[in-house]
């Protein structure tokens, strides 16, 4: 697409939180250096993640008489082959091609297979330009809302399109938005989750990111429904860039008319604040994000009342997350059935996900709900890392849990999920290989909640304590028989004695890593053997001497010399001063190191 | 958490606190707003800036010590000009998240949590920085460094001290 106003060359540079960090703003400064001393007629435009995160820097470039293609991988370096090549000579550089409009490209299959609702427009607009958002029918939804529809007209479509909410639990958003605007009241409240906590998910980081109009939009469109003048954005405080695009969003939405008193002319008035979040994973919980913004300790509190009738300052509040806010101007503006027409029966319209760990192609996808995990893993993020074998993946973060090879066809949907004994959750993938060590990963989560548990409950302040110092035994090669039943014990009192959904979901990550790899925690616990060579006091780094040249780069690598040995002669790990880093490991190109577990361990051991 | 009493008794200026207090006058539910600003302004949240927001709010100084300790982006100590955030989330942890705060630990020669004796870097590990892709990534102030080995960690490092 080139620019259709004026037919000119276009560059877009995605400047999303990821591509910044893999160099963009560099690249960015880069091209608007060139263009400025060269004077050249080239429009230069940030936009926010284009999704293919494991490319980053990506750069859009729209040359007219030619298909827009998107690179990956750019470097300031490579500007001028942009330039020289691509603009001047009219050649599409199919080395850095990650796609290109009616091209074929060996990874197109990451964009084919999405359907794209939430990320409408992550990397077609730049977020700070409301211009942007309304060229692509922003804030035609409002508007139709206003001028068209009742708050109850509104309710029904938001029914009728069977959304139910991002945040993980899958409530219908519909129905919550109906029993807000029953509940009586001349003052209420719209609250937007954007306090993403979960390690391993950046959905909602992306979208206030790349599009935080369209959340704008769908808070106003819930305002106008349960009757509310005011919405609350909170907002994770490590979130810079993501608030600084909210900020923007609300002034330019005020000075349009779009926010603010009297909208459109019509009798609705309503306003956007944000409230910064200040580390606390529990003020995910809708109570305990409300004590919060309240400015108290961010504890949950027994429901009911539920926030519909009782929430901010007491009043009725409607709290959804990111990304619900985010579909709802779509829904309106293309209907309920549209949406319904995507997904399951009981899961609707997509779902985006955070793909990460040990997969290729990392980055933000949004697929139809009911897409069996296989084929969000393979064939849209292009399968593992390095061609290693599959083991888990792990969804929904620390409320979340590790599913199998053995059920990849599980369909993206929230019951299909839950059966597994993993949820949905806000959408974090994360991809796990035969290097991962699922006893670590459990005690990586356990360790999570029980540092974030607001101490409320005791069994989830101390049942989690106790469940994590298990685990570090059990890792450190120092379990013992009855292990496991202990875990399991602590597990259902925890999650039947916790007041939120913190607590009742805690135990999740170790009770899935004990349902589908059991045996990884009985060799840990009998043999004291790490399966997955990961635990560092279950292993030892030993060279191959057939392999090794003494080339001497894993006696460099290694951080605490515990490598001996000279140019051309076979080096030596000593295991006292080793301290398992697997620096050498990683260097040496020869695999000549190799990592010992369990009995070979001590063969070696009687060998060395 | 430490008691803010073990704490060396350092002089404030209130002048900037004063200015934060004005602007939040009179608006409910402002303590957290409030904190981070302060925060903002000393690097971290001294005693006698606590008791001040107290007084001034007309809120107990158990209150707001409450809800200073409960937050992890609150700090009662001082630190570093630059604060290094390690990532710790899923992605990083499984991308080797722990030899990157060894080599951070090995270079700054302190441990994690703590803050150099020139107090020109304080050493933290934190949830998740939301760069998945990129783990494991660390972030030093406001830039996030991704893709990183432990010698890329170094690296930036030693670029960072120049």
């Amino acid at each position: 697409m080139v620019n259709p106003q004026n037919g000119k060359v276009k560059i877009l540079v995605g400047m999303g939180s990821c591509g910044i960090a893999a160099g963009a703003a560099d690249v960015y400064h880069a091209l608007e250096n060139k263009i400025e001393i060269e004077n050249l007629d080239i429009e230069l435009e940030k936009t926010a993640c284009i999704g293919a995160c494991y490319r980053e820097p990506l750069v859009e470039v729209r040359v007219p008489g030619l298909p827009a293609v998107i690179y990956g991988d750019i470097t300031v370096k490579r500007i001028r082959d942009i330039f020289e090549k691509h603009i001047q000579n009219k050649e599409i550089i199919s080395e850095w091609l990650l796609k290109g409009d009616n091209l074929q490209t060996s990874e197109d299959e990451l964009f084919r297979k999405q359907v794209r609702i939430v990320l409408r427009n992550a990397g077609q607009i730049n977020p700070e330009r409301i211009e942007d958002y309304v060229a692509r029918d922003g804030y035609k939804a409002i508007r139709r809302v206003l001028m068209e529809m009742k708050p109850e007209d509104v309710i029904n479509e938001i029914k009728a399109s069977g959304i139910r909410g991002r945040g993980g639990a899958g409530f219908p958003t519909g129905l919550k938005w109906q029993f807000a605007r029953q509940s009586q009241s001349n003052e209420k409240y719209i609250i937007c989750n954007g306090d993403e906590g979960d390690p391993g998910a950046f959905m909602d980081r992306s979208v206030m990111e790349g599009d935080p109009h369209s959340v704008l939009e769908g808070m106003m469109i819930g305002g106008y429904a349960i009757g509310a003048k005011e919405g609350v954005i909170y907002v994770r405080a490590e979130y810079p860039l993501a608030i600084q695009h909210l900020e923007t969003a609300i002034r330019q939405a005020k000075k349009k008319g779009f926010l603010g008193k009297r909208i459109l002319g019509t009798s609705f008035s309503f306003d956007i604040s944000l409230k910064l979040g200040a580390g606390a994973f529990v003020c995910g919980e809708e109570t305990a994000l409300i004590a919060s913004v309240e400015g108290k300790r961010g504890m949950p509190r027994l429901r009911p009342p539920f926030p519909a009738a009782q929430g901010l300052w007491n009043k009725p509040t409607n709290i959804n997350n990111v990304e619900t806010y985010a579909n709802v101007p779509w829904i309106i503006l293309n209907g309920s059935d549209a949406f319904a027409r995507l997904g399951t029966e009981k899961s609707k319209g997509t779902k985006v996900f955070a793909l990460a760990g040990k997969i290729k192609r990392g980055g933000m996808v949004e697929v139809p709900m009911g897409m069996p995990l296989r084929d969000v893993i393979f064939e849209i993020g292009g399968g593992i890392k390095n061609d290693r074998e599959f083991k888990a993946v792990q969804l929904g973060g620390p409320s979340g849990g590790c599913v199998p090879a053995s059920l990849l066809d599980t369909p993206v949907d929230y019951e299909s999920l839950n059966q597994t004994g993993a949820i949905m959750g806000s959408g974090g993938m994360v991809v796990m290989d035969d290097r991962t060590c699922m006893v670590d990963v459990a005690k990586f989560f356990l360790h999570f909640t029980q540092e974030e548990s607001c101490g409320k409950c005791t069994f989830c302040r101390l049942g989690t304590k106790r469940m994590l110092e298990i685990l570090e035994r059990i890792t450190e090669g120092k379990g013992e028989e009855g292990d496991i039943e202990k875990l399991e014990l602590l597990a259902e009192n925890i999650k039947k004695n916790s007041l939120c959904g913190l607590g009742q979901t805690a135990p999740n990550p170790v009770l899935t890593t004990l349902k589908y790899f059991r045996e990884e925690y009985e060799a840990h616990i009998h043999y004291k053997k790490c399966p997955a060579k990961s635990c560092r006091e279950l292993i030892t780094y030993r060279v191959i001497p057939d392999n090794c040249t003494g080339c001497m780069v894993c006696l460099r690598a290694c951080p605490v010399n515990a490598i001996t040995g000279a140019k051309k002669e076979i080096h030596r790990i000593d295991p006292e001063t080793c301290t398992r880093c697997g620096a050498c490991y990683d260097s040496c190109r020869f695999d000549a190191i190799e990592i010992l577990t369990g009995e070979e361990e001590e063969v070696a051991g009687e060998i060395a | 958490m430490e008691a803010v009493d073990t704490q060396p008794v350092e002089t404030i200026d209130f002048a900037p606190l004063e200015k934060v207090l004005k602007k939040f006058a009179g608006k409910k539910g402002a303590v957290i707003p409030l904190l981070q600003e302060t925060q903002k302004i000393y690097g971290f949240l001294p005693r006698e800036a606590l008791l001040r927001i107290a007084e001034a709010t007309n809120t107990e100084a158990s209150h707001i010590y409450g809800v200073a300790t409960f937050y992890s982006q609150f700090r009662l100590k001082p630190v570093g000009k630059h604060i290094i955030r390690v990532c710790h989330g899923t992605a990083c942890h499984v991308g080797g998240a722990e030899r990157i705060t060894e080599a951070c630990e090995e270079h700054l020669g302190v441990a994690d949590g703590e803050t150099t004796e020139d107090r020109q870097f304080t050493l933290e590990s934190v949830a998740c920085l939301g760069c998945c892709s990129l783990a494991p990534v660390m972030m030093i102030d406001d830039t996030t460094y991704g893709r990183l080995t432990d010698r890329e960690a170094k690296k930036v490092l030693t670029h960072f001290k120049k």
